[in-house]
């Protein structure tokens, strides 16, 4: 998928399995929103081929429409239509709508239901964009960063109600950039950056069972040779991965030897730390491992 | 799959007609909620016709009938160009812009439900913009001509008008920015009603009044002044209309983009 130059998505292969929530992961600009927008018909792929339900989302744009549910990032309403009005009329395009109160419940949207579009918060916009993806009860919705803007409780209404479309047999397809939002709602994830996929796998897959991680950064650059000095000091049980100049992440037993013979190769090699973090690995170790950057897209400390 | 859960699937599109009927009812819901719009709509064109009338009594625009029988169809005229250019421009450039039209791309509704809605808004504005007209004209006396020719002609110039001025209108939407098709729409408006022939006839304008009939303000009042006060029709308005709207569909077919 090219704009002009740029290559926004080179080469992507991937597959959704149905009723499961799949979640494409990546910084801003890895091109998640082009290729949800080329599942939903309204790019066409310069190369390779794109089917959601077995049909081509562009030459068979009426007969797909019906059975798929989108959410837009950002608007996609009349500013002067009132929430609840723009939802039923929504709905009213379909045969056979959910019940746009028990939604409007769901998603706390009753508050507001008879304010104008261009008057609610971001939050609200975001959950009545998610509430018209569903209402029309498609076999597969694709959720734009459903979350972005929402505050905690509504984010976790976000994630239950996908959560149930998918118990209840939807196909979720979601873009996040949150790696939490990934982790605790994907059965499947997809983590692309620069348009091009670098890894696939279930959250555990992903974060190797969520094995034990110290995270050390630095307050200098390392000297030469140090991810293999350490590795070499550490043994064969754990791993050293560089992430930057200033840190690194060492992965396997984060125990009592692991902490002292890094703190020990620390003096040794004249290394002031200026962090040394125990945790598990997460997403957003595999992340910067996989691509050397944070996932807001930045080199990591800044 | 559970096939009874809240949320199972049971996907479909609603029957067409019922579609477009929303469509059509939403649109024309929220061009009678806009203020400007409404102004635009119904508070301008029942200004100016008191204000026409009352006027006549102290200037003389060389009517041949009585002002309120010369200024009513131009008025009307004046309705529908309102509507159907101003209204629908401004409201077409502001869901381009709002991703209004990009969210209905990936509704059940096709692309020709989603016209046919528009034009099925602006119908529905219109009949209700003739009823307050007609209800205003007649309390000042208007004596239109009778007949169902009259209401034929008139229904015919309210077809052939509304096509021409719609097309035009999606044309400057499908072109410029949501603000800018605000000011065009606004000021080619406010030009046709001064200089343009649609509320006063064209020989008002002296001796070259006549080249205002190729217009499609001039044509669209001339066809109802001929409706409703003679119950007559030239044909040449008609044909006037018809190929602005032609040149309007051919031009916005051509450069309008949905998004």
């Amino acid at each position: 998928m090219r704009y002009g130059e740029k290559t926004a998505v080179d080469g992507l292969d991937l597959s959704v399995a149905r009723h499961t929530i799949t979640a494409v992961l990546g910084p801003n600009g890895a091109g998640k929103t082009t290729t949800l927008e080329t599942c939903e018909g309204y790019r066409r792929p310069q190369q390779g081929s794109v089917r959601v339900l077995g049909l081509d989302p562009v030459a068979d744009r009426r007969d797909l429409l019906p059975r798929i549910g989108v959410m837009l990032q950002g608007s996609g309403a009349w500013s002067g239509a009132r929430a609840m009005e723009m939802l039923e009329h929504i709905a009213k395009l379909h045969a056979h709508p959910l019940d746009t109160g028990m939604l409007a419940d769901r998603l706390g949207l009753h508050d507001c239901g008879k304010t104008p579009y261009r008057r609610l918060s971001g939050g609200q916009q975001q959950r009545l964009g998610l509430a018209m993806a569903v209402v029309g009860r498609p076999e597969v919705v694709f959720v734009d960063e459903p979350t972005a803007g929402m505050d905690p409780q509504a984010r976790r209404d976000t994630w239950d109600l996908l959560t149930e479309l998918r118990d209840d047999g939807v196909t979720v397809v979601l873009t996040t950039h949150y790696m939490d939002e990934a982790e605790r709602l994907a059965d499947q994830i997809h983590i692309i950056d620069r348009g091009r996929l670098i890894a696939s796998g279930s959250p555990l897959e992903l974060t190797r069972g969520g094995t034990s991680t110290i995270r050390l950064v630095v307050t200098k650059p390392f000297p030469d040779g140090a991810p293999a000095s350490l590795q070499a000091a550490l043994g064969e049980r754990v791993e050293v991965t560089t992430i930057s100049e200033v840190s690194l992440l060492v992965t396997g037993p984060a125990d009592h030897t692991t902490l002292a013979t890094v703190s020990r190769w620390c003096e040794e090699h004249g290394v002031l730390p200026e962090s040394l973090n125990l945790g598990q690995r997460n997403l957003e170790d595999t992340f910067l491992a996989l691509t050397g950057l944070e996932i807001t897209g930045q080199e990591p400390g800044q | 799959m559970t096939g009874t859960g809240t949320f199972t699937p049971r996907p479909g599109s609603a029957p067409l007609l019922r579609q477009v009927l929303a469509q059509s009812a939403m649109e024309a819901k929220l061009m009678l909620r806009n203020g400007e719009q409404l102004l635009l709509a119904v508070v301008i064109p029942v200004l100016v016709l008191v204000g026409g009338v009352e006027a006549a009594k102290h200037v003389d625009f060389g009517l041949d009938q009585r002002p309120i029988d010369a200024l009513t169809p131009g008025v009307l005229a004046l309705a529908v160009m309102s509507t159907a250019f101003t209204s629908l421009a401004i409201a077409t450039g502001f869901e381009r812009r709002y991703g209004v039209i990009k969210r209905l791309g990936a509704s059940p509704l096709p692309r020709a439900g989603l016209l046919a809605g528009k034009i099925g808004a602006l119908f529905l504005v219109e009949v209700l913009q003739f009823a307050v007209l007609g209800a205003v004209a007649f309390a000042l006396g208007w004596e239109p001509a009778g007949g169902v020719r009259t209401v034929l002609l008139g229904l015919e110039a309210l077809l052939l008008g509304t096509a021409a001025f719609a097309s035009l209108g999606l044309f400057v939407a499908g072109v410029l920015r949501a603000e800018a098709t605000l000011a065009a729409a606004n000021l080619i408006y406010l030009l046709l009603m001064a200089g343009g022939a649609v509320v006063l006839p064209t020989t008002a304008y002296g001796s070259s009044g006549h080249l205002l009939t190729w217009l499609p303000s001039g044509a669209l009042g001339e066809a109802m002044r001929g409706a409703l006060i003679h119950g007559d029709c030239y044909g040449r308005e008609q044909l006037v209309l018809l190929v602005w709207a032609v040149i309007g569909t051919v031009l916005t077919a051509r450069t309008f983009r949905w998004e």
